[in-house]
């Protein structure tokens, strides 16, 4: 349960740039390749946020396709998993689905 | 309670050594950051979710480096035999060179009773219901183990294989271990954990004839998952094939570090 972690720091960063003011929404950005998983992480989220200025706030999640590239025949594939072989045999290269970053968030 | 960050008011314990206390943070600085008063509607934050586990991170292993000492991240799922591999390899490798080990478990500090008794210095972490350790967490237990200069650390994370797998420690090297009754399919049901490590010690070979095990599988999927994935069979209980991972430790420690 690693999402309790990440959404501790996610409500710990966003507390520290909010100060005083309320916070009505947080934006975050997680990759589908990530090994995290958005409705835990929500849960966690509304957890972490009680008693903070950010408690009630919403947790808006954007979702990253997982995507990669052959370094052999340069073909650009999606990803479900964290791995896998190129048609042509050559070995993927991961270019997105592995973010987990806080974009933005809404203050009153 | 830490007197620089505030920290140690949740459930994470760090084991008392006999440290005096003045001494108890010799070497680390917390990471506070004074932006306040945000200011607007929408604040952009463009910021990692694990930044502030990779700032320690990075100071960890700039420490580390710098006194010539090589971490190890051992993770495994719990009863893979990680602290018996420990045991053994303080035993028969522990005269070439020092190794002191941070024990990561969720509560007792039965592991580090075992690796002292196997003859090396170490400090259990109590997570609480924490499920991995973090780079917060192993920056305390440095502090206090204080690994000697051209060392070798062992951090033995708590055994889970999903979530250490996000976290950096500050380590030089990550080591999964998975053991012949686990299955041989583990690296494709945990493929983020197998993804980031370095090495693969595949545990209990003395047990292949008792379990439905195909080795030549398993080393096929770990590296469909991880092409530059390092393998080594080998028994912790028996000393099977710890020969091989002790060249690999010998090895491991003038590589050149991740990113140089």
């Amino acid at each position: 349960m690693h999402e309790l972690s990440l959404a501790c720091s996610i409500v710990d960063a966003c507390a520290e740039r909010a100060g005083e003011a309320r916070v009505l929404r947080v934006t975050v950005e997680v990759g589908q390749l990530a090994a995290v998983l958005p409705d835990a992480l929500r849960f966690c989220f509304d957890v972490c946020a009680q008693g903070t200025v950010l408690e009630g706030a919403e947790l808006e999640i954007l979702e990253i396709p997982g995507r990669a590239v052959c370094d052999e025949c340069g073909r650009s594939i999606f990803l479900s998993s964290p791995y896998g072989v190129c048609e042509c045999g050559g070995l993927l290269r991961i270019v997105s689905g592995t973010e987990l970053r806080t974009k933005e968030m809404e203050i009153a | 309670m830490c007197t620089t960050c505030g920290c140690g008011s949740d459930e994470v314990r760090i084991e008392k050594t006999p440290v005096p206390d003045d001494q108890a943070h010799a070497h680390y600085h917390h990471l506070h950051h004074d932006e306040s008063g945000a200011h607007g509607r929408i604040v952009s934050l463009e910021q990692d979710v694990l930044a502030k586990n990779q700032l320690f991170a990075e100071r960890n292993r700039g420490w580390l480096e710098g006194r010539g000492v090589l971490a190890v991240n051992m993770m495994s799922s719990p009863g893979a035999g990680k602290t018996t591999i420990l045991e053994r390899t303080i035993r028969e490798w522990g005269g070439s060179i020092p190794i002191s080990v941070l024990e990561g478990d969720q509560a007792t500090s039965a592991d580090a009773d075992r690796i002292r008794a196997a003859g090396a210095s170490a400090v259990q972490i109590n997570t609480g219901t924490g499920c991995h350790l973090d780079a917060h967490m192993v920056a305390h237990g440095i502090e206090r183990l204080k690994p000697p200069r051209d060392s070798v650390l062992m951090i033995e994370n708590v055994g889970n294989l999903v979530c250490p797998a996000l976290f950096d420690l500050g380590e030089r090297a990550r080591v999964v271990v998975a053991s012949v009754t686990e299955g041989d399919d583990k690296p494709l049901k945990y493929p983020h954990m197998f993804r980031v490590a370095d090495l693969l010690l595949i545990n209990k070979i003395d047990l292949l004839p008792y379990v439905q095990f195909d080795m030549e599988r398993c080393k096929a999927l770990a590296r469909e998952v991880n092409p530059r994935l390092e393998i080594l069979p080998l028994s912790g209980q028996t000393g099977d094939g710890m020969q091989d991972w002790y060249r690999w430790l010998a090895s491991g420690r003038f590589a050149p570090a991740p990113g140089h």
